[in-house]
């Protein structure tokens, strides 16, 4: 074959791209070749793909989709987790003349790696799949306003995924950090696929990202149960309602920044050049302007499950219901005010740094009386330590350590110190694993018995609990102190022989997070394991307050046989409280939408264009482009996307709960 | 916003089966022919000094004929959300003037900011532009 | 338990399930999601004005608006465009009432400005090019074509759209679903004349009197 032939097929993918000499990679590749196997040859030995395809893949319902979005994260965490341990590992090692073991070459790529997945491929889809479980109960709501489209973000999330995944045995991963950076990330600076690769895997996120947001805020607005006001909606519900404001607000400048790198790249503009009338320093304003409100998109939902968990572990109503509601909006507003603070350094002049600086300490504040409300909420409570209040609690303690300095960061004299220090690691990992990932631990045990029927175990969960508190604060103290010292970050080896101590006390942190880790998946295998030990048979195990808790656990597909009328906040403790009836009979046909292959389809046609066009295989790009307007057309054609659950079938899962009900007393 | 949460409120988003011939309000995008004529018109009186202005160069001084075109574009922005797309408060409630008014917001402090900070970025960090750390800062 | 939920208008006693709910209309949410869609459409293109804010003056020692942009030619562009917002409001009209024929011969209207709109700007962007004023000259053209290039890209995907719905209207009539639809497109295409004020405005007029 001619190599112009070969070129028009493969674009630029060659046998070269294919890390064979790279001894980490190809083990990696082996490692998950062999696990692969196995579970795909698992699915196909217990002729599982019919019932994942039918039930799950295909599934328009919130809570399926909710699940999987939480699947995806856990699976993403350990690959960022990974990540992590080869940093730690490296940066304790690289001193005395010792090189370590990760080429820089590799090591850019595993910082960069870590960084888009853990924000990207682990927190966006736990806290999309967290809302995206509990809210539509929460309102009293059978399923999200936008059914469809929520499958079809869900797969687009998973492209992106896929995409970042792929870049690890084919070519190489972006060495630009997780925010790619011009001119850097330019193609001067890297030309090769790596950069590409981050572009795509981030836009195809990105659509799926932005239509969950349209799509909760739709379903916030509108599906809401009768008598339900915004007052009255569960604190939960109100923190997804701003995040989802955020993300639909936020989105659109990450979509529009990376489309214009990919412009640079593909086109030869002149954005992010230093050539040609381009300005880098745009770049990065525009990338901070999402950057910022991202931090929130992540954040605020960790701080809804918090308001819930306290309130029901403390027995009580959430101490300033109101206070916490406009908290949450003014957040909303001021995470658009603050974002130069990311770069105080790049020399936008003291008037500007002061506008910012003064407003980043300002956002402070709401978090801040958020913290009050909750430790007010828990005083002259009943409190229950169960492991999701144990999480919450360590969250307050956490998070605010990395609040504080984050306000230190925020006086921009100060942060000409501490910027691209250590120190803003170990702050933003303090904020990131102290309130998203705490938050999101406490999520999963607090919903757990709601999704799957049976609680958590303890024990294992005590375990993991305990490692991860010790382990993060091990494991990012030293940061602090070397940050404070003046260590820069991303670095891949170190002359000064006594900072080595520090690294290692931080490798050590990081392999107590690990033993946190395996005690977490260690608990997930022992409750499903014992699973009727820990059998929730009234669907309430907390004694909870909001509307979720009045179905049954697993509820049915269709939520609720009868939408719920509300009358007060904290609908369900409203109703246990004026022993409200459960109707029993009168049960009718429900309406529901139906399962779909499409947005499967679409999502794959999605991550063979990106693919292609990180690749330069241009006659596969126009194909698959064409093949998508084509599918999407198509399914537009198709009227006939609901269908009715018939009343017996209501009649007969209502009926179970009755009897379950009356077994446990209730 | 007001109480109606129930999800078929019938003063928004209604199944356009049901509604009166020419007395429409609160639904998204209903409008009479006389409104669209109105609006059409009102565009092109507002469009076509615009242009005029710009290209025959009438005033002198080029700000003031910015100032003005920028004027006659904004009017014209609120004639079209007013008569082709019926911008109004009842429309979902008001969610839909509200989620508008929090856009604009937003689009006011992304570009103004933009503006602002690479304004001064340039200033201190391009080569020979001058004005770094002079006296009294910026 | 027994059944002694009542639906309880005038008593004492709430209800706290709706045993007599009426389902949700299909559709309910879709006015709103659109919008909502919409408005995140808005933030893109403030992104790119933005990037035209900043570039718009970074000619790169090449040619600026004065030397490239031809106004009257965007004055047929812009009327083009405001034409076939009128012509689209009369098809949702006649859709309204339930014409289908008058509705698919203003939709068939709308398209053929459309078309004509993008013709020109096609051939603007061609002729630029030529001239070598291509995207990639500096960054203020740049950030020209990808602005006014962005704009062009939504009207074709408009257009794309208004055929699809032709199709289906003509198979399926003015039900309720496409009724939806066409409500959808109508915010689209309107929206897209509204940004199209910015473009002129901002990149045309006051690019000629910089």
């Amino acid at each position: 074959m001619s190599d112009d032939l070969i070129k028009t097929i493969f674009g630029r993918l060659t046998l070269e791209s294919f890390p064979i000499h790279e001894p980490i990679l190809v083990g990696t590749f082996i490692m998950v070749a062999i696990g692969g196997a196995a579970v795909l040859g698992a699915l196909t030995y217990f002729k599982l793909w019919g019932y994942l395809w039918k039930e799950w893949f295909t599934s328009v319902d919130h809570k399926k989709i909710g699940i999987m979005y939480i699947v995806l994260a856990l699976v993403m965490f350990l690959r960022g987790f990974a990540d992590a341990l080869m940093m730690r590992a490296q940066q304790a090692v690289a001193f005395n003349g010792s090189d370590g073991f990760l080429p820089a070459h590799h090591y850019d790529q595993v910082f960069t790696a870590h960084g888009v997945i853990m924000i990207f491929f682990v927190a966006m889809p736990f806290v999309t799949g967290l809302m995206n479980y509990v809210v539509p109960l929460q309102i009293g709501a059978r399923d999200v306003s936008f059914p469809f489209l929520n499958n079809f973000s869900f797969w687009m999330t998973v492209s992106g995924a896929v995409t970042v995944m792929m870049s690890l045995f084919v070519g190489e991963f972006a060495r630009t950090g997780w925010l790619a950076m011009a001119p850097l990330s330019g193609l001067d600076y890297s030309p090769d696929v790596g950069v590409d690769y981050y572009i795509w895997a981030l836009q195809i996120a990105g659509v799926g990202t932005l239509l969950s947001g349209v799509n909760l805020l739709a379903t916030i607005i509108k599906m809401r149960a009768p008598g339900m006001s915004l007052m009255q909606m569960p604190i939960f519900t109100w923190s997804a309602l701003v995040t989802n404001v955020l993300i639909v607000a936020a989105f659109p400048v990450l979509t529009a920044v990376l489309a214009m790198l990919s412009l640079d790249r593909y086109v030869g503009t002149n954005f992010f050049t230093n050539t040609g009338g381009g300005n880098p320093m745009m770049y990065v304003n525009m990338i901070w302007i999402w950057g910022h409100p991202e931090v929130y998109i992540l954040i605020l939902p960790a701080f809804g499950v918090f308001s819930e968990v306290v309130s029901t572990f403390s027995g009580k109503r959430l101490f300033g219901y109101t206070s916490m509601v406009y908290a949450l909006i003014v957040i909303c507003i001021l995470s658009y005010l603050v974002w130069l603070h990311h770069f105080f350094t790049m020399g936008s002049g003291a008037s500007v740094n002061s506008f910012f600086g003064i407003t980043t300490m300002i956002i402070s504040i709401p978090t801040g009386a958020k913290i009050f409300n909750w430790l007010f909420t828990m005083y002259r409570g009943r409190i229950r330590f169960e492991l999701p209040m144990m999480w919450a609690v360590a969250f307050m303690l956490t998070f605010v350590v990395g609040g504080m300095t984050g306000v230190m960061l925020a006086v921009p004299p100060a942060d000409f110190q501490f910027h691209n220090s250590l120190f803003l690691i170990a702050h933003f990992h303090n904020v990131i694993i102290g309130g998203v990932l705490f938050g999101m631990f406490a999520g999963v045990n607090y919903w757990w018995p709601k999704a799957f029927g049976f609680k958590l175990d303890k024990f294992w969960g005590t375990i993991s609990f305990w490692c991860w508190v010790v382990g993060f604060w091990v494991a990012f103290t030293p940061l602090y102190v070397l940050g404070l010292m003046g260590v820069t970050r991303r670095l891949r080896a170190f002359e000064d022989p006594s900072l080595q101590i520090w690294f290692v006390i931080a490798a050590i942190g990081a392999l107590i997070i690990a033993a946190g880790i395996g005690a977490m998946l260690m608990q997930f295998y022992v409750s499903i394991r014992d699973r009727e030990k820990l059998r929730d048979f009234t669907g309430d195990p907390w004694n909870g307050r909001t509307l979720e808790w009045a179905t049954s656990s697993p509820p049915p597909a269709y939520n609720f046989a009868f939408s719920p009328v509300v009358h007060d906040l904290d609908a369900w403790h409203d109703m246990k409280s004026k022993k409200a009836e459960r109707p029993t009979t009168g049960f009718r046909a429900i309406h529901m939408p139906k399962n779909t292959g499409a947005g499967v389809i679409l999502a794959g046609l999605s991550t063979v264009f990106g693919v292609a066009m990180i690749w330069y295989i241009w006659w596969l790009a126009a194909l698959a482009f064409v093949a998508l307007i084509a599918t999407a057309i198509g399914h537009t054609f198709n009227y006939d996307r609901d269908f009715h659950i018939p009343a017996e079938d209501v009649v007969n899962s209502e009926d179970a709960r009755t009897r379950a009900l009356q077994q446990a007393g209730v | 916003m007001s109480a109606d949460t129930h999800g078929h409120g019938h003063d928004s988003a209604h199944g356009h089966g049901h509604h009166d011939a020419h007395d429409h309000h609160g639904g998204a995008a209903h409008g009479s022919r006389r409104e669209y004529w109105i609006g059409f018109l009102l565009s092109v009186l507002l469009t076509a000094p615009a242009f005029g202005l710009v290209m025959t160069g009438v005033i002198s001084d080029p700000r003031v004929t910015a100032g003005i075109v920028m004027a006659l574009a904004m009017v014209q922005i609120v004639v079209h959300m007013i008569y082709f797309l019926h911008m109004n408060t009842k429309s979902e409630n008001g969610w839909t003037m509200l989620a508008l008014i929090f856009t604009a917001i937003i689009v006011l402090i992304v570009i103004a900011g933009s503006l602002w900070v690479m304004y001064h970025m340039n200033l201190n960090m391009m080569p020979g532009m001058g004005g770094e750390m002079s006296s009294g800062g910026m | 338990m027994s059944t002694t939920t009542q639906t309880a208008p005038g008593t004492e006693a709430p209800s706290y399930y709706d045993l007599d709910e009426h389902e949700h209309p299909p559709g309910a949410s879709t006015m709103l999601g659109f919008w909502l869609y919409l408005m995140s459409d808005c933030l893109i293109f403030a992104m790119l004005f933005a990037a035209y804010g900043v570039y718009g003056g970074s000619y790169a020692g090449g040619p600026g608006p004065k030397e490239l942009f031809e106004l009257p030619l965007v004055a047929v562009n812009t009327t083009a465009l405001l034409l076939s917002s009128i012509t689209y409001g009369f098809a949702m009209i006649n859709a309204d009432e339930q014409n289908k024929a008058a509705t698919l011969r203003w939709l068939a209207i709308t398209g053929v400005f459309g078309a004509a709109f993008l013709s020109i700007e096609l051939y603007e962007f061609s002729n630029l090019i030529h001239e070598g004023a291509g995207p990639w000259r500096s960054a203020f053209l740049s950030s020209f074509f990808t602005l006014v290039g962005t704009h062009g890209l939504h009207v074709t995907f408009g257009i794309i759209w208004l055929v699809t719905l032709m199709v289906q209207v003509a198979r399926r009539g003015l039900e309720p679903a496409n009724l939806r639809r066409l409500q959808c497109l109508s915010l689209f295409w309107h929206f897209l004349d509204v940004i199209w004020i910015g473009v002129f405005t901002f990149v045309y007029l006051l690019g000629v009197l910089r």
